[in-house]
């Protein structure tokens, strides 16, 4: 039997649909792959019987021809999720021993159209960084590694002696063209670092994931997979654990634009329960890939051409743009005159919620109790014990900028920068722009280590291309494009109009059809 | 704030008159099944945390929803208050630590409340009134109660009272002394209860008060203001005043300065002490709550709810004067409770439509039956004389059966017997005598026999009441007194 885990969501359920294979052996198969992996530390919880149960319900369903649209799929869900009686951390170590007695609507909506449940993917802790390197289980390791060089190898049968180094590894001596690769670990991107390395390294079929200020967009766009933020509203915040209220929102990772896009018609939808989400029909996404892209006028933002730009990404920016216009789209360049101010706009908008949003961690009711004296020194040691040091940076910075005789300085001011971003995105819809085209990140992935310096804003700059998104609460789409000069994958990104995720998935499947898929050379 | 002097209220310092100024913050429970936010309900009692949903634990990833029958309960309130109501208004959180306080923000509304400034008209017993302004209303929920007192070395939490609506109803700085702010609270309580949006109870401490004092010299600025905490009833509400003005004016007087702070009332030591002063106190870090988008309304909805608000105490109370003739007196004790006022318009009420006498009504209700519950201290639901036996008994007054005075007899039989007026009257024969030959009879035996009285009465006509009272004894007050009266008055000649 081929390998299951190889296939996209869409050839699995069309094998599942024709018997080719059973959901179990789906499951099993993937359940394998996961246990293979765990130098990936993608996982921090799996729940291989749940996954097995959920299979052979699965199994029942097909069987009766009563299977829902993603009937014996098997999905990793990102530890923000609140799943019934599955440990649920936010892979903090406050909630190191929480296990929620309710299920969040976003998965419970998985479940209902009939995916299985293959365990909790690792992410930054409650969703705060950049690298998923602020977890309590530790860094996710991406399945992509660097290469380092690309040469015809003689027949000889070991490392030559100028290439080979403490650093270097051979991988594989058949054929004459080899690649050799650093085994330097790199980040996969967060905050949904579990998410993003979990599909790239076929641990799973899709996954979900979360997006703040890119959570989704960057680690997609660094682990050459598919990563769609939709318009804020569009999925229900119900029992996810809360970062920044105003600006969270669910998304689906896939290995295709099909994929992502058949993902979130389950997960989209009203909530009663979420008084933000939005009620509005959920249209069939996946019938928008392979739709005509002729006339559609794609803004080409300015602002976006950053100092210090990367060659690599302002050519892979030039290349996506010539991707939709040889299809036939039109390109203009727009102006979004306030994107410069979006990033340290997000930086306190973002802290202040989290401040807020997190006070709830406090020892008294569930989580983790590190006892004290009193009630403040309980409180005291509990979050300092209970919090990571980039989560206790946040708090700070939030409770600050919420400070009597500062709020106007910071809080107000942040938020009418937020106005204006979005008037700003809402101008350049109203000359009848589909869609905007940006790089999705500022560079391909990096090291685990490298940025984990004094500066944290070293780390935050890794959103300035994805927070304007979240700031205006639109939808965004990070698509893989391409590659840096060192094989990593690069991602685009398209930002829409609001509900209009439809044409994000019409424009990513045309980059898609065009630059083709990314997938790592399996090292783990 | 220059309010004008009530020169009456004024207290007497070692210096010279000072003014007291109040402004009082009530937050009144709102009446609901369901909590603000979740769906978890409010009844009082119930074992500790039975009433707790995963909203009001702040479980992770929980969200406020908000319960529109609070909001309805909100406008109507506001339209008793005559108030501008908001048709757009924002829920803030106000962020703090303490175990009772599941989420760490109590969601409130900050700088955008549901309802704007308003006014309560509050009569005072000598017959004024005065007009004091309202400068807000806004929803927010109630804390969880922290239990210090179960356990040696550990602090317990019950969160049934977690996510409960509160009205907060903040006055102006328009009271003068601890009178007109125990009249203030009344009438406000009076004006909940009307509008069944509170009940008012301050036992279960469904309605409390955070009263905030400050003194002056007439005239002068406003002085420093001290906020009491909690004062959870109306006597102590004006005990906490008379306190606080006290010891503000004893540290004005020795050349000291008041500290603004927030202090507790002491009722068993009868003293306000500090509870934390302006340096101690939270930044709350107010910011409008993401998880809740702003409330909005439109004037329709308002109007729908203007449309059904119950007759309320000062539009009753004009009425009762104007189409019943009532005293302003007998009137404002007639509407100062919802459920007096429903009884007396039972008695009113005649079984066939028409529309008993007020007057005599209100004298029944307000005398008889309103000293006897207050003497033997029972609330008028649990009154042994119904409404229809009330009426009954004015009936039977109107109509001559009976005489005021053998109506106070039958009203003491159904008091404590029970039974239907009239069947009593008829089967005890209480009846009036209204056949004059029966009376004329009396009459002239009595005459005949005091010869003496009759030459007094001619020259003294007053002198008539001996010879009525006679007639009245001498037929067991059945008699009827007008027909008596012009009997007498006929035989001596007056």
């Amino acid at each position: 039997m081929t390998d299951l885990t190889k296939l996209t969501l869409t050839e699995a359920r069309d094998g599942l649909a024709k018997k080719s294979f059973s959901a179990l052996e789906l499951t099993d198969a993937h359940l394998a792959a996961i246990e293979a992996a765990r130098a990936l530390n993608a996982y921090v919880l799996e729940t291989p019987d749940q996954a097995r149960a959920m299979a052979r319900a699965a199994d029942e369903r097909l069987a009766k021809g009563a299977g829902g649209p993603l009937e014996g799929i098997p999905l990793g869900v990102k530890d923000m999720f609140a799943t019934r009686g599955v440990r649920t951390t936010a892979c903090a170590r406050i909630l190191s021993n929480f296990v929620p007695p309710y299920e969040s609507t976003v998965t419970s909506q998985l479940w209902r159209d009939g995916a299985v449940m293959l365990g909790k993917l690792n992410n930054d802790e409650f969703a705060m960084g950049s690298s998923n390197e602020t977890s309590a289980f530790g860094p996710v390791v991406s399945p992509w590694r660097r290469r380092i060089e690309k040469k015809i190898l003689s027949e000889s049968r070991g490392p030559s002696k100028d290439v080979a180094g403490p650093d270097l590894v051979w991988k594989g001596m058949k054929t004459s063209e080899e690649e050799i690769y650093d085994t330097a670990k790199l980040v996969p991107g967060g905050s949904s670092g579990g998410s993003a390395a979990a599909v790239a390294a076929n641990l799973c079929l899709g996954a979900t994931g979360t997006d703040t200020g890119g959570s989704i967009r960057q680690p997609a766009a660094f682990t050459g997979t598919v990563g769609i933020k939709p318009t804020y509203g569009r999925c229900s915040r119900w029992g996810i654990v809360a970062f920044a209220s105003s600006l969270d929102q669910a998304g689906p990772f896939a290995r295709t634009v099909e994929d992502a896009a058949i993902l979130l018609r389950s997960m989209a939808g009203h909530d009663p329960k979420d008084t933000t989400s939005v009620d509005r029909a959920v249209p069939d996404y996946a019938a928008a890939v392979g739709k005509s892209v002729k006339g559609m006028k794609i803004g080409i933002p300015k602002e976006y051409r950053v100092d210090g730009m990367s060659a690599e990404i302002e050519k892979l920016w030039g290349e996506g743009a010539a991707m939709l216009k040889a299809a036939g789209a039109e390109l203009v360049e727009v102006s979004l005159p306030h994107t410069k101010y979006a990033l340290p706009a997000y930086y306190i908008v973002a802290p202040a919620e989290a401040s807020s949003n997190l006070a709830r961690y406090d020892g008294v009711r569930y989580g983790v109790r590190v006892p004290g004296r009193d009630i403040v020194e309980m409180y005291e040691k509990t979050r300092a014990e209970g919090f990571g040091p980039e989560v206790r940076r946040r708090i700070m910075i939030g409770t600050y900028v919420l400070s009597a005789g500062y709020y106007d300085a910071y809080y107000l001011r942040a938020q009418q920068v937020r106005t204006l971003i979005r008037k700003d995105f809402e101008d350049c819809f109203a000359n009848g722009v589909s869609a905007i085209l940006t790089p999705a990140t500022p560079s391909a992935a990096f090291g685990i280590g490298e940025k984990t310096s004094e500066d944290p804003v070293e780390m935050y700059l890794n959103d300035v291309f994805t927070v304007t998104v979240n700031m205006a609460g639109l939808p965004g789409l990070a698509v893989p494009a391409g590659r840096d000069s060192q094989g990593l994958p690069l991602g685009l990104q398209l930002i829409g109009r609001p509900f209009d995720e439809e044409t994000l998935f019409t424009l990513g499947g045309v980059i898609e059809q065009t630059a083709g898929r990314f997938t790592p050379q399996r090292w783990w | 704030m220059n309010a004008p002097v009530r020169s009456a209220k004024l207290i007497k310092g070692a210096t010279g008159d000072w003014e007291v100024v109040v402004g009082i913050e009530v937050h009144a429970q709102v009446t609901s099944n369901a909590k603000l936010f979740s769906g978890a309900s409010t009844v009082f009692g119930g074992e500790p945390n039975a009433h707790v949903s995963l909203v009001d634990a702040a479980m992770p990833g929980m969200l406020p929803v908000i319960n529109e029958e609070c909001v309805r309960q909100a406008v109507r309130t506001g339209l008793g208050l005559k108030a501008q109501i908001n048709l757009r208004s924002v829920f803030d959180r106000k962020n703090y630590f303490y175990p009772d306080l599941p989420q760490g923000y109590q969601i409130s509304q900050y700088k955008s409340p549901i309802v704007g400034e308003g006014e309560v008209i509050v009569d005072l017993a000598d017959g004024t009134s005065f007009t004091v302004g309202i400068e807000r209303l806004h929803l927010e929920q109630d804390a969880g109660k922290s239990l210090h007192d179960q356990h040696p070395s550990m602090s317990f939490v019950d969160l049934n009272r977690s996510g409960v609506a509160l009205m907060e109803i903040v006055s102006k700085p328009d009271l003068r002394s601890a009178d007109e702010a125990r009249a203030y609270v009344t009438k406000l309580r009076t004006i909940l209860r009307y509008l069944g949006t509170c009940d008012g109870d301050m036992e279960k401490g469904n309605l409390r008060a955070d009263v905030n004092v400050s003194v002056r010299k007439p005239g002068q600025p406003l002085g420093t203001r001290c906020e009491i905490k909690n004062v959870n009833s109306i006597r102590f509400i004006g005990q906490a005043i008379e306190t606080e003005a006290r010891r503000q004016i004893g540290i004005l007087e020795d050349g000291g300065r008041i500290d603004q702070e927030t202090r507790l009332f002491d009722p068993v030591k009868g003293e306000t002490r500090s509870m934390r002063s302006k340096e101690e106190a939270h930044d709350y870090r107010y910011f409008p709550d993401p998880d809740l988008l702003p409330l909005e309304f439109d004037q329709a909805f308002v109007d729908g709810l203007k449309g059904h608000l119950p007759e309320l105490p000062d539009e009753k109370k004009a009425r009762f004067i104007k189409e019943l003739g009532l005293t302003a007196y007998d009137a404002s004790v007639l509407v100062s409770e919802r459920e007096s006022a429903d009884f007396f318009e039972q008695v009113l009420a005649m079984d066939g439509g028409g529309r008993r006498d007020g007057k005599l009504a209100a004298n029944w209700v307000i005398n008889e039956l309103f000293g006897r519950l207050n003497k033997e201290g029972r609330d008028i639901a649990a009154s042994p004389v119904s409404a229809g036996q009330l009426g009954a008994i004015v009936d039977l007054i109107g109509e001559g059966v009976i005489s005021g005075k053998i109506a106070k007899d039958l009203f003491e039989i159904v008091w404590s017997e029970g039974g239907d007026p009239r069947a009593i009257v008829e089967s005890r024969g209480m009846k009036q005598v209204t056949d004059l030959s029966a009376i004329e009879k009396v009459v002239d035996d009595i005459v005949a026999a005091n010869p003496d009285k009759v030459a007094q009465a001619k020259a003294k006509p007053t002198m008539i009441g001996w010879f009525v009272g006679q007639v009245m004894k001498s037929s067991g007050g059945k008699a009827n007194p007008q027909a008596v009266n012009d009997l007498l008055k006929a035989k001596l000649g007056l």
